[in-house]
């Protein structure tokens, strides 16, 4: 069971949750501190430790628009945060798979700032709402990377049987 | 079933003789590129090599473009440390397409790469910046990417588990009246299909007004084809790419082109006449957006920028400089130019473009993408509205989150700078030039 700690609308763009100002950061250990730094309250939760690793911002369409910035998936990573939306800009999605950061694709979801989850493979439930949505799968080529551990331990390993041959 | 040019372009980089749409493949990649961001890039290529027991090194050094454009010359001690991390990293793997910050070869890594002449038709580029897709303008297959998957092509050489996209015919026929051209056709279709509308597929670009269409524009509406979610945008090469390599890139050994199949597989076809098309704006703030110029006429502006990856090209600069030559900027306007290079920028100092420019009042920046992404100069102040030929106006985009920017031409924005609104630039007066530079021929 997890919770919604924030609720967005449509077109999220990567500088709305890293802007571009702090780009100069880059390496995953350090790009958390800035999550969505615009949007004050949100990030000041963040910092002072009040959202639980494992909790979910639920959004609308096209999230992660714009900008290819890692920074925007390693971020939300960082803080052990899971991201329902109806549906992903590719290079937001891909960066996610690559970093394992957990995604749900939910065409339909519903919910609201404090609802209660259940995240299943196959569907998300709304306990508040008492309503359950159905998941849309990644495919089968993105889901091999999630499965391996993200990009880095699949490159490495193809890297090693490249070697081999 | 025929190939689009996607198809035809990945089933060669995969050594395939057919593709469709959805097949995955492993396409062998022919150039990368990567900027300021390379510093993650290495973070990451080091990640991948640790605990395999090899010493890190590149899969080909010739094929690895490294550009340093974000925050140039470097902003705060942490960039120049960044940039100091990565001159030592192209000179310990022998990277040749490396453009430091020079006068004399570097800028935006969306013009290098054009006019050094390392993107010819048919070829897989692959780039960690979303822009990327600028490179379409070629007749090649240019993908934006993030740090760690230009980390894994820096390793293998290859893309990995990459699906097939499917392909948008765009079909942009007839001819752009006066004012009217390449930039708002690219807005006008953002606008009409969405910031998803081609979300995991391929713009191809086809009709008389791409045929008509200097690179240039062509390379600003494959730049913006990434605002509607493409994968890439593609124009399929022709006499004017010909001209193009040999004439601005100095390419002097064969080019090759990939065109598509008469039965190719179209996802989707739309069919756009330039001929009824008014200058187009993206409003804040999302890219698409967008109205008519004439439905935000009025709109008071406190900094106009042109210039970009997007409209920073001679073209470009031209056109602005005919609009404001022996005018001035609106007072309480500022006016910002960036010029896509230093090659662009010395030549539009020999034509007396930035002259011109200098004299009615606009300040003549050095090329970098600090402004639009709002890192390094440019920032707007709390209120403030400006008017951009970049290709982004998200909230935040020119570092102020309580700030507007919107989106247009270099015509628009130049006609605007004289008025300190936003203004069409047909009104009677403002044009001496028989259509925007960036878009007729």
């Amino acid at each position: 069971m997890t919770r919604v700690v924030l609720r967005l609308g449509d077109d999220v763009s990567t500088d709305a949750i890293y802007p571009g100002r702090f780009m100069a950061t880059v390496l995953p250990g350090e790009t958390p501190r800035h999550c969505f730094a615009d949007v004050p309250e949100f990030g000041r939760k963040l910092r002072d430790g009040e959202i639980g690793s494992g909790s979910v911002i639920v959004a609308g369409r096209n999230f992660g628009t714009g900008s290819s910035r890692e920074q925007a998936a390693s971020c939300l990573k960082g803080w052990d945060l899971v991201v329902i939306a109806n549906s992903y800009s590719r290079i937001f999605l891909q960066n996610a798979v690559n970093l394992g950061l957990r995604l749900v694709v939910c065409p339909g979801i519903e919910a609201s700032e404090g609802d209660e989850l259940e995240i299943t493979q196959e569907a998300v439930v709304n306990k508040t709402m008492d309503k359950t949505f159905p998941v849309q799968p990644l495919p089968a080529s993105r889901q091999a990377i999630v499965d391996a551990g993200g990009l880095i331990t699949y490159v490495r390993k193809r890297l090693m049987e490249d070697a081999a041959r | 079933m025929g190939m689009t040019i996607a198809e035809k372009i990945l089933a060669r980089a995969a050594g395939l003789r057919t593709v469709a749409a959805g097949d995955v493949l492993e396409p062998v990649v022919d150039l990368t590129m990567s900027h300021e961001n390379s510093a993650l890039v290495i973070n990451q290529l080091e990640e991948i090599f640790s605990g395999t027991g090899k010493e890190m090194r590149v899969w080909d050094p010739e094929k690895i473009a490294i550009i340093f454009d974000h925050r140039v010359p470097a902003e705060t001690a942490k960039t120049a440390t960044n940039q100091k991390k990565i001159r030592e990293f192209v000179l310990q793997q022998g990277i040749t397409k490396f453009h430091d910050i020079r006068g004399d070869e570097g800028g935006i890594c969306h013009q290098v790469l054009p006019e050094s002449g390392y993107v010819r038709p048919g070829m897989v580029v692959v780039g960690a910046d979303s822009h990327t897709s600028t490179h379409g303008a070629l007749g090649a297959m240019a993908v934006g990417v993030g740090a760690t998957e230009m980390a894994a092509v820096w390793a293998l050489g290859r893309m990995l588990n990459v699906e097939v996209p499917a392909t948008i015919k765009v079909v942009a026929d007839g001819e752009f009246r006066p004012g009217v051209g390449a930039k708002d056709l690219i807005l006008y279709l953002i606008g009409m299909i969405s910031a998803e509308g081609a979300n995991f597929r391929v713009i191809e670009f086809h009709g008389r007004a791409i045929k008509h269409m200097r690179t240039s524009g062509r390379l600003a509406i494959c730049n913006m084809s990434v605002e509607a979610g493409a994968t890439c945008g593609i124009v399929p090469s022709d006499e004017e790419t010909a001209r193009y390599l040999r004439e601005e890139a100095c390419v002097a050994d064969r080019i090759d082109s990939v065109l598509p199949d008469a039965d190719a597989a179209y996802d989707e076809l739309m069919e756009i006449d330039v001929t009824r098309l008014d200058p187009q704006v993206a409003k804040p703030h999302t890219v698409d957006n967008v109205a008519p110029v004439g439905e935000v006429e009025g709109v008071k502006v406190d900094q106009i920028v042109v210039g970009s990856c997007t409209n920073g090209r001679l073209d470009d600069l031209e056109a602005a400089a005919a609009i404001l030559r022996g005018k001035k900027v609106a007072k309480g306007t500022r006016m910002l130019i960036f010029p896509a290079s230093w090659r662009i920028w010395t030549e539009a100092a020999r034509q007396g473009y930035l002259a011109d420019l200098a004299a009615a009042g606009a300040v003549i920046m050095n090329p970098g993408c600090g402004c639009c992404l709002g890192v390094h100069q440019g920032a707007l102040g709390d209120g403030e509205v400006a008017l951009a030929t970049t290709n982004r106006n998200f909230q935040g985009r020119m570092g102020n989150p309580n700030a507007f920017v919107y989106l247009a031409s270099p015509v628009t924005a130049a006609v605007s700078a004289l008025t300190g609104r936003i203004t069409d630039p047909r009104k009677v007066g403002f044009l001496s030039l028989p259509a925007d530079a960036s878009g007729g021929d």
